[in-house]
């Protein structure tokens, strides 16, 4: 098997092209990961270029990114698609995102440059959808508080 | 992903529906990363302490224990990362009964399924080290990072979930760092300084995680000018993985991997340079306060010589602040048999065992014992907290120890 094919992103140090970003111009975009999973789904986007830990970032019974350095510090994530960087810290988000799930304060989707394998098994179990993996960073191309749609068995999310 | 004829029969549920849930988890996850098939593993470790279970995660693996077709058994050795408590000092911690009751369960739960409650985080230096080319499942970032780059043993990061169902399948799918196209290293380091505290090996870690960035990414370090020891590898490599999410480094001449630059394709590779002055900037970043409310040495738990430095450190003090040491329950044993417990606890610090400081409800005991201000020699740990309503500060075993006599950091 080719190592990209494994590779939930290029290796880091990643440079990528900017592209017109933010604004209505983004309408109609779809974006197309190289790793999905989870149901079809449609909401709101809440983006930013930063890293996302269930354990360090947030305060998980308000349903908020809590951790002051955050760039989405204050913001509710929850019913929101999730467009951030990479997956960051400990294995604790495995359970968390489980456990998020059966109170209801979850992400409706989360869609990140790349993941770690926590991530993923996170959203396994979880049953939250998710994408990861694309050829252009999606935290800049994708306006936040655009309305999102995800289709994870054609691999895509398009902005509406 | 193409499976063989006994891992088509666990799917089947031929071999009980536990081996079936574990297996389904185990494929959705590798169809995600295009994993081509299994590959047998020969330990499983489990971070599972129960903030992070909740209710959900707690039932979840009660419903698992209570299978009645006997199929609930793990196949391998798998053991467990620390827990949220140290039930013989959970009052102190002003810990609520509802935690400990989670707790209870859990672990009944884990003793029907087979695991054995090691709770430790630092398994390589107590309990069975992986070695060179072994195929394992672990969790904690801390624990596989150290495997993976130390021991040479290949581990992907594995979330509680997976790492059970790996206990019970005996496999993992094959992806990642169980591959040898991704332990080759993506991103070079050159640093001019080789550390010599604790903290500093934590920071130059977290200095270099941030750097790389990642999960995906293997950063290889040359300048290291001696063999670092077990315990400074510990803190340089948990705290890359804390703020990188980093699973595999090599340093050039020491890790096993990377004899010379170009076994790990370092050589195609332009250098970035590291030096002192930024380890300096990661540590002052966290020099917020000179007040300190309660030190804490945890993240990873402290091996017997650690804790012989500290109890050192001890002696003649008199703490007005709390001192909390976090150990394994391999250790604690040994630390109160050499005598480091007695000292440690006669200057007024604790020894606490099997548990995690930042794994114990941190905001809640932070609460409930007006701590705010801490102070730690753990890089990792000043990273994790951040998010839990701290305002955490790294310094020196000696400075910390100070604190906790003088209620000031200096």
């Amino acid at each position: 098997m080719s190592a990209d094919k494994n590779r939930a992103a290029p290796a880091a140090p990643v440079t990528f092209q900017p592209k017109p970003p933010r604004g209505p111009d983004a309408s109609g975009r779809v974006f197309t990961a190289r790793h999905a999973m989870g149901a079809r789904v449609k909401g709101e986007a809440l983006v930013a270029n930063d890293g996302f830990s269930a354990r360090y970032d947030l305060d998980r019974i308000a349903g908020i990114f809590s951790r002051p350095a955050h760039k989405l510090a204050g913001q509710s994530y929850v019913g929101r698609v999730l467009v951030l960087d990479t997956a960051k810290g400990g294995v604790a988000s495995a359970w968390m995102l489980h456990e998020m799930r059966s109170r209801g304060k979850v992400p409706l989707a989360l869609v990140f440059n790349s993941v770690n394998p926590i991530l993923a098994q996170g959203a396994a179990l979880g049953d939250i959808t998710m994408l990861a993996g694309f050829d252009e960073d999606v935290t800049a191309a994708i306006p936040s508080g655009s309305e999102v749609e995800i289709d994870p068995e054609a691999k895509t999310l398009r902005v509406l | 992903m193409r499976l063989n004829d006994e891992e088509k029969a666990i799917l089947a549920g031929e071999l009980g529906e536990v081996p079936r849930i574990a297996l389904a988890h185990q494929l959705k996850v590798g169809e995600f990363f295009g994993a081509e098939d299994f590959v047998p593993v020969t330990q499983a470790h489990i971070m599972a302490d129960t903030e992070s279970l909740g209710e959900a995660g707690v039932q979840w693996l009660e419903g698992l224990a209570a299978a009645t077709d006997g199929s609930g058994k793990v196949r391998i050795p798998t053991i467990t990362d620390p827990r949220g408590t140290d039930f013989s000092k959970a009052k102190q911690l002003r810990q609520a009964d509802w935690m400990l009751a989670l707790e209870r369960r859990a672990i009944d739960a884990f003793v029907k399924l087979g695991v054995a409650m090691t709770d430790t985080c630092i398994n390589y230096q107590t309990v069975l080290a992986a070695t060179r080319g072994e195929h394992v499942a672990f969790g904690d970032t801390g624990v596989v990072i150290y495997s993976n780059s130390v021991c040479g043993a290949r581990s992907n990061f594995e979330g509680g979930p997976s790492a059970l169902s790996a206990g019970i399948t005996g496999r993992t799918p094959r992806y990642g760092y169980h591959l040898d196209g991704h332990r080759q290293a993506t991103l070079r380091v050159r640093v001019d300084w080789t550390p010599d505290t604790l903290n500093d090996w934590g920071a130059l870690g977290g200095v270099i995680g941030r750097l790389a960035g990642n999960y995906w990414a293997v950063p290889v370090i040359e300048g290291i000018d001696r063999p670092p020891g077990s315990d400074e590898l510990k803190h340089f490599g948990a705290a890359m993985a804390s703020f990188g999410s980093i699973a595999l480094f090599h340093i050039v001449g020491i890790t096993p991997e990377a004899s010379r630059l170009s076994d790990v394709g370092g050589d195609k590779l332009d250098a970035h340079r590291v030096g002192r002055d930024q380890v300096k900037a990661l540590q002052q970043s966290y020099a917020v306060d000179k007040e300190v409310d309660v030190v804490v040495f945890s993240a990873p738990q402290l091996s017997l010589y650690e804790l012989r430095a500290l109890a050192d450190l001890c002696d003649g003090r008199a703490f007005k602040r709390p001192l909390l040491a976090v150990t394994s329950p391999q250790v604690k044993p040994d630390a109160d048999r050499f005598g480091y417990t007695a000292r440690i606890e006669s200057a007024g610090g604790t020894v606490f065992a099997g548990m995690c400081f930042y794994q114990s409800y941190a905001r809640e005991i932070a609460d409930a014992n007006g701590w705010k201000r801490l102070a730690t020699n753990s890089a990792k740990m000043v990273n994790i907290l951040g998010g839990y309503g701290y305002v955490p500060m790294l310094a020196s075993m000696e400075q910390c120890v100070e604190a906790a006599e003088t209620g000031r950091l200096e």
